[in-house]
């Protein structure tokens, strides 16, 4: 977009879209915002029709003052950071591994993504019942098979369990993406990089690797806005209880135990408010690879 | 040092054979051209003697030693790609020192050789940008300049001007000769250009389907090519064939003669056609001229501006001494 007309062209063309998700954003963000500083428990009969008492920050403090705020924004950032970690360095080992020409690649590549069309609270079945039951799962069975005691996964490695379960529904899509960024990589610079006397892990690491870098920051940015607010995984598997309580399952408990919905909207604040930490943070680090 | 001989080399991809048995000897310092049609295995046979291709059968020495299963890092050959190559995301700098890198020279002499490079190749300005920030030209010098840095056994380029313009192809092309002259290192050049074939070259190896057609210097190629193949392809514009019952004149299947060894005359001519279409250059007139009954179209060029125009009839004296003689199966006849 280099001319002046081609450039207020496009912003016209992107008005609608533009206000329309700005609507979508701000209504429910300005309702969250209103609740979050208000006495609004639905049960002891408070309404939005008959006015709600405003109570000032007293929703945040309370919020902040439970026990299990910190170490829910602690066990969301080790959740995310774990999956991002597994994915993207599985994904981009499988990406290479399928750009290799290999026999059967096309089912290959099908099996590879299918993880990702089954839906997480199905998903997060059939690991919790299949794979990592202390009893009958596949785990278990190996476990017993090399003469090792079985692992009650969900008890007593209930974080990684569900670091591992979430890691298989998005490898798929980090695979994906990087493996298309790995093909579209000219082969002639690998080749320029053979006669430069880089062996194959140099040649990764200079050349490989900053190619994959606008790919892997996408990846990065796209899984961070799904994982921040997983849900699915841990309602089925843990209940958010031996330390798998996010955030976003803090919140949820909240709103539905206490019935409080300002406490509740004070929360999803503090998870705005993390998730733009958390942001700003990756845009630091990786951003810089989306411009240039 | 730099000879490269080739002992019985082939390649095969698959079933399909694209190199028959192949004997060639690249000497120390020469500037060896490969030339030849599109497909022909230019490209295929230079990256066989990289190393970036392994051989089917046969051997290659470097400087007398079998090179066959050495990597391509450890032949000491530098390779200057049609598409540059360069590491986008690395300085013009750092793309020069990439292989000095790698080779864990010690930094003060990596900088001293690059900031050599860079004022011989004039990047010096350059130094700090990346590759996408440079016009062709500069990115071509770039890639010359992260080979020369090597101080390579011998340098190998694939066609490494057909991505610039008709002026900046003729400049690089002095500049690669030029370089040549200076380090008199041996140079292996692919390309489908005969005018840079013999421009440049030392020696010029014809290739036609992945065989030699023949070797020589330029000048042994222009005045005695051993086939018609060579002939028709070596000289601009094209050598005229002509076969029929004007070449059995001559004792011989097909003859030849170059558009420049046809003299154009007032009157009387051997020859005779209309004139097709004329390019006028300025030094010289091309003449496509048709209804000579000898071929389709012979090409005659005149030196000077000759004002003749389309339909016009032209009359034409072949040089005696200039024909070429071929017989049935293509092959000169002495
Ligand atoms: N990896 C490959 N697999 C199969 N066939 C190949 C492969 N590489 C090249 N070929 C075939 O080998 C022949 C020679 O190819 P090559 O690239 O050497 O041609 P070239 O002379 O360099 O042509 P050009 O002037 O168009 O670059 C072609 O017929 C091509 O189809
Ligand atoms: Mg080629």
């Amino acid at each position: 977009m280099a001319t002046k007309a081609s450039r207020s062209a496009a912003r016209i063309m992107m008005a609608p879209a533009v206000v329309l998700l700005l609507g979508w954003m701000l209504v429910p963000l300005i309702l969250t915002l209103w609740f979050s500083f208000t006495k609004y428990l639905p049960l002891r009969g408070d309404s939005i029709d008959r006015g709600l008492e405003w109570v000032g920050f007293a929703n945040y403090g309370r919020f902040l003052s439970s026990n299990s705020f910190w170490p829910s924004v602690q066990t969301t950032l080790i959740m995310v950071g774990g999956v991002l970690l597994i994915t993207v360095v599985l994904g981009i080992l499988l990406a290479m591994l399928l750009d290799q020409p290999l026999w059967g690649q096309g089912v290959v590549r099908i099996l590879i993504i299918a993880p990702f069309f089954v839906m997480p609270t199905v998903s997060a079945l059939v690991w919790k019942n299949m794979i990592l039951d202390p009893v009958n799962g596949i785990f278990a069975h190996l476990w017993r098979f090399f003469g090792a005691d079985p692992v009650a996964w969900l008890q007593d490695a209930s974080l990684s369990s569900v670091i591992m379960i979430v890691s298989w529904q998005w490898l798929p899509f980090a695979t994906l993406i990087l493996l298309t960024a790995i093909q579209s990589l000219d082969s002639e610079q690998l080749e320029a990089a053979e006669m430069d006397g880089a062996p194959p892990l140099k040649r990764f690491w200079f050349v490989v690797l900053p190619h994959l870098g606008r790919a892997i920051t996408i990846v990065i940015l796209i899984q961070t806005i799904f994982l921040l607010s997983i849900f699915a995984e841990i309602f089925v598997t843990t209940g958010g209880a031996f330390g798998t309580r996010t955030l976003t399952y803090l919140i949820f408990q909240r709103v539905i135990d206490s019935q409080n919905i300002g406490l509740g909207s004070a929360g999803g604040v503090y998870a705005i408010i993390l998730a733009n930490i958390v942001a700003i943070f990756l845009m630091r680090i990786v951003g810089k690879n989306l411009d240039a | 040092m730099g000879q490269i001989q080739l002992n019985q080399v082939t390649k095969s991809f698959g079933d399909t054979q694209v190199i028959p048995p192949l004997d060639l000897t690249i000497h120390d310092g020469e500037f060896t051209v490969f030339v030849g049609p599109s497909g022909c295995g230019k490209s295929t046979l230079l990256r066989l003697i990289a190393g970036l291709e392994d051989i089917t059968s046969g051997h290659i020495d470097i400087d007398g030693t079998d090179a066959t299963d050495v990597v391509p890092a450890k032949r000491g050959l530098a390779m200057v790609f049609q598409s540059y190559a360069l590491y986008p995301h690395m300085s013009v700098r750092k793309n020069i020192a990439f292989p000095l890198r790698m080779a864990k020279m010690d930094q003060a002499e990596i900088n001293k050789r690059v900031e050599g490079a860079a004022s011989v190749l004039n990047l010096t300005d350059y130094l700090d940008r990346r590759p996408g920030q440079l016009s062709g030209g500069q990115r071509q010098r770039v890639a010359i300049g992260r080979a020369i840095v090597r101080e390579p056994a011998a340098f190998l380029f694939d066609e490494p001007l057909s991505n610039l313009d008709a002026a900046l192809r003729v400049g690089m092309r002095l500049e690669i000769s030029e370089m040549h002259k200076r380090l008199e290192t041996t140079m292996v050049y692919v390309t489908h250009d005969q005018v840079e074939a013999m421009t440049m070259a030392d020696k010029i190896v014809v290739l036609h389907a992945g065989v030699i057609e023949q070797v020589g210097t330029p000048l042994e190629l222009y005045r005695t090519p051993r086939n018609t193949f060579v002939a028709g392809f070596i000289g601009s514009p094209k050598m005229n064939l002509i076969t029929g019952e004007e070449a059995a004149k001559h004792d011989a299947h097909t003859i030849g003669v170059r558009p420049e060894h046809i003299d154009v005359v007032e009157s009387g001519g051997q020859w005779r056609g209309t004139v097709g279409v004329a390019e006028h250059l300025g030094s010289d007139t091309f003449f496509h001229i048709h209804n000579t009954g000898l071929a389709e179209m012979v090409t005659v060029r005149a030196i000077g501006d000759v004002s003749l125009k389309h339909g016009d009839t032209i009359h034409l004296t072949p040089r005696a001494d200039e024909i070429h003689r071929f017989d049935a199966q293509g092959l000169r006849i002495a």
